[in-house]
C-alpha cells in the first residue's frame, strides 16, 4: 500500500488505505484549484507532451458502472473535457490512455491484458475507483484479481467510489505528468 | 497540352484541399459541440490529432496480411488523385481533360473497396460488420450517384467537370429546374459517402452504430493518421463538388490573382456554410435503422428521376 500512496501524488501521502476507499463522490478533491484551472493545466501539459491531443479508451473490467457514469459525465456539457483536447475513442488501437474501472474480474482478465497489448505506445494506464485499486467492495475473491495492477502495469490510481469528474481530471493531469519520463 | 502554369495551378488546388480538409472536420465538430451547449474542441483539433498519431507506435494484428498494410496508402492515393479533377477555385480545372466525374466516382469506389478489404482482413468481428454494412450502403448509393451525375451531365452536355462547372458558372441563377432535384440526390449521396447521420455516426463508440469507423478500428499510429486524413479529404471533395456544381458563382474564370483570390474566398465560404449546415442536420436527426436507409436512397433516386423527366419536359 505504501507504494500506491506514493503514486497517488500530491495529497496521497497523508491518506491511509481506509481513507482512500472512503474517498467517495461526496468529498471534493483536496485541492484548491477549480475544475477549469486543472483542465487548463492539463491542456498545457498535453500540448507539451502529446501535441495537444489525448485519446482515451475506457475499459470496464467488471465494474458496477458507477465509475462509468462519472466518466461519461466528463463528456457532457458541464465538464466537457473535449475543450482540453481530450477525446474518447472506440478502439484501444486509437488510444494513448486506458481508463480501467472495476476489480478486474477473472472473466475480464485476459481481455484487459489483450487491450493493453493492443494499445500502441507511448501509453498510460489509469485505475479508476476503489475497486480498481484493490478490489474494493468486491474484495479479493476467487472471482476477482483484486486490483488492475495485478493484470497490467498501472501508472496512476484514482480512488473514490465513484471518483468525481474533478478528481478524474486531476488523475489525468497526474498521468500526463508521468508520461514525461 | 498542359502548360507549366496549368500544372502548378492544378497542384495548388489539390494542396489547398489537402490542407483545408482537417479544418472542415474541425468546423463540423465545433458546430455540433455548440448545438449541444458545449464549448467543444478547437477547430484545429483534427490537425493535432493527426500530428500526434504520426508520433505514435503502430500495433498490427498478427492476422493481418499485406492488404491491411497497403490499404491506407491505396485509400490516400486514390482520393488525392480524385482531388486533381475536382474544381476548387478555378472553373476550368487544369487536369479536367484527363479525367471526369465518372473517374472521380471510380476512384472513390477503389478507395472504399480497399477499406472494406482491410476491415475483413484482420478478422476482427467489427471490421467484418462494418465492411458488410459499407458494401450494402455503397451498392445502394451507386445508382443514385450515377443518376444524379447524368442529370447534371445532360443539362451541361458532358461529364467532364470543367465543362460542367464552366457552363454552370456562366449560366444565370437556376436556369435548369432539374438541377434542384439532382442537388437533393447529390446531398443524400454525400451524406452516405461520408458516413454522416442518418447513415452512420462519426462520434459513436458503440460498434453497433458504426459504419465507416468500424473498418478503421484496427488501425493505429501512422496508418490511422492516413486513414483519417483521407476521410477528411474525401469529405471536402464531396462538399466542393456539390458547392461548385450547384452553386458555381464566384469561381475564377481566369488565372489572374484577383479572380483567384475571389474564387478562394467564395470556395471557403461555400464549403464552410455547407459544413455548418450538415452539422446542424446531424444534430437534429438520429441514426436511422439500417434497413430504413434504402428508403432514403430511394428518395435520392426518385429525385434524380424527376430531374431527368424535367429535362425532357
Amino acid at each position: 500500500m505504501k507504494e500506491k500512496s506514493q503514486i497517488l501524488g500530491n495529497h496521497a501521502e497523508t491518506m491511509s488505505e481506509e481513507q482512500l476507499v472512503k474517498f467517495s463522490s461526496t468529498v471534493s478533491p483536496s485541492t484548491t484549484k477549480s475544475y477549469e484551472e486543472m483542465g487548463k493545466e492539463l491542456k498545457d501539459r498535453i500540448v507539451k507532451l502529446l501535441g495537444r491531443s489525448l485519446a482515451i479508451r475506457e475499459v470496464d473490467a467488471g465494474s458496477c458502472n458507477g465509475c462509468e457514469i462519472e466518466i461519461a459525465a466528463l463528456t457532457n456539457s458541464i465538464y466537457d473535457v473535449e475543450r482540453f483536447g481530450i477525446h474518447f475513442v472506440s478502439s484501444p488501437r486509437h488510444a494513448d490512455l486506458l481508463l480501467v474501472t472495476g476489480p478486474a474480474s477473472r472473466n475480464m482478465e485476459a481481455a484487459l491484458r489483450r487491450t493493453y497489448d493492443a494499445t500502441p505506445g507511448p501509453k498510460i494506464v489509469i485505475a479508476v475507483g476503489a475497486c480498481a485499486l484493490d478490489g474494493g467492495i468486491f474484495g479479493d475473491t476467487y472471482a476477482t484479481t483484486a486490483g488492475i495492477d495485478k493484470v497490467v502495469p498501472v501508472d496512476v490510481y484514482i480512488p473514490g467510489c465513484p471518483p468525481r469528474p474533478e478528481l478524474l481530471v486531476q488523475g489525468l493531469l497526474l498521468a500526463v505528468n508521468r508520461l514525461k519520463r | 497540352m498542359l502548360s507549366i502554369s496549368d500544372i502548378a495551378l492544378g497542384t495548388v488546388q489539390v494542396l489547398v484541399l489537402m490542407a483545408l480538409s482537417p479544418l472542415l472536420t474541425g468546423i463540423m465538430r465545433k458546430t455540433k459541440a455548440r448545438t449541444q451547449k458545449r464549448v467543444g474542441a478547437g477547430i484545429l483539433q483534427p490537425y493535432y490529432d493527426i500530428e500526434k498519431l504520426l508520433r505514435k507506435d503502430e500495433v498490427v494484428s498478427d492476422q493481418a496480411s499485406w492488404i491491411f498494410r497497403v490499404s491506407p496508402w491505396v485509400n490516400f492515393v486514390a482520393i488525392v488523385t480524385a482531388a486533381f479533377f475536382i474544381p476548387v477555385f478555378l472553373a476550368n480545372s487544369p487536369f479536367g481533360l484527363i479525367g471526369d466525374l465518372l473517374l472521380v466516382v471510380g476512384l472513390f469506389s477503389l478507395a472504399r473497396f480497399f477499406t472494406m478489404l482491410a476491415g475483413l482482413d484482420v478478422s476482427s468481428t467489427f471490421g467484418g460488420l462494418g465492411s458488410s454494412r459499407e458494401m450494402m450502403i455503397s451498392a445502394l448509393l451507386e445508382p443514385a450517384v450515377f443518376l444524379a451525375i447524368f442529370v447534371v451531365a445532360i443539362t451541361y452536355g458532358g461529364t467532364s467537370l470543367s465543362t460542367i462547372v464552366e457552363s454552370a458558372s456562366n449560366s444565370a441563377v437556376l436556369p435548369h429546374p432539374q438541377l434542384i432535384f439532382a442537388a437533393i440526390a447529390m446531398f443524400v449521396v454525400m451524406l452516405g459517402e461520408t458516413g454522416r447521420l442518418p447513415f452512420g455516426n462519426h462520434e459513436t463508440h458503440l460498434e453497433l452504430t458504426m459504419v465507416h469507423e468500424a473498418m478503421a478500428l484496427e488501425y493505429s499510429g501512422k496508418s490511422l493518421a492516413l486513414m483519417e486524413w483521407s476521410q477528411s479529404i474525401k469529405q471536402i471533395l464531396l462538399f466542393a463538388l456539390i458547392a461548385n456544381i450547384f452553386v458555381p458563382w464566384g469561381m475564377a474564370s481566369s488565372a489572374s490573382p484577383y479572380s483567384i483570390g475571389i474564387g478562394m474566398a467564395t470556395f471557403v465560404i461555400k464549403v464552410a456554410a455547407l459544413a455548418v449546415g450538415v452539422a446542424f442536420l446531424e444534430s437534429s436527426v438520429a441514426k436511422w435503422r439500417l434497413f430504413r436507409l434504402p428508403d432514403l436512397v430511394a428518395i435520392a433516386i426518385a429525385s434524380s428521376m424527376i430531374g431527368l423527366a424535367f429535362y425532357y419536359l
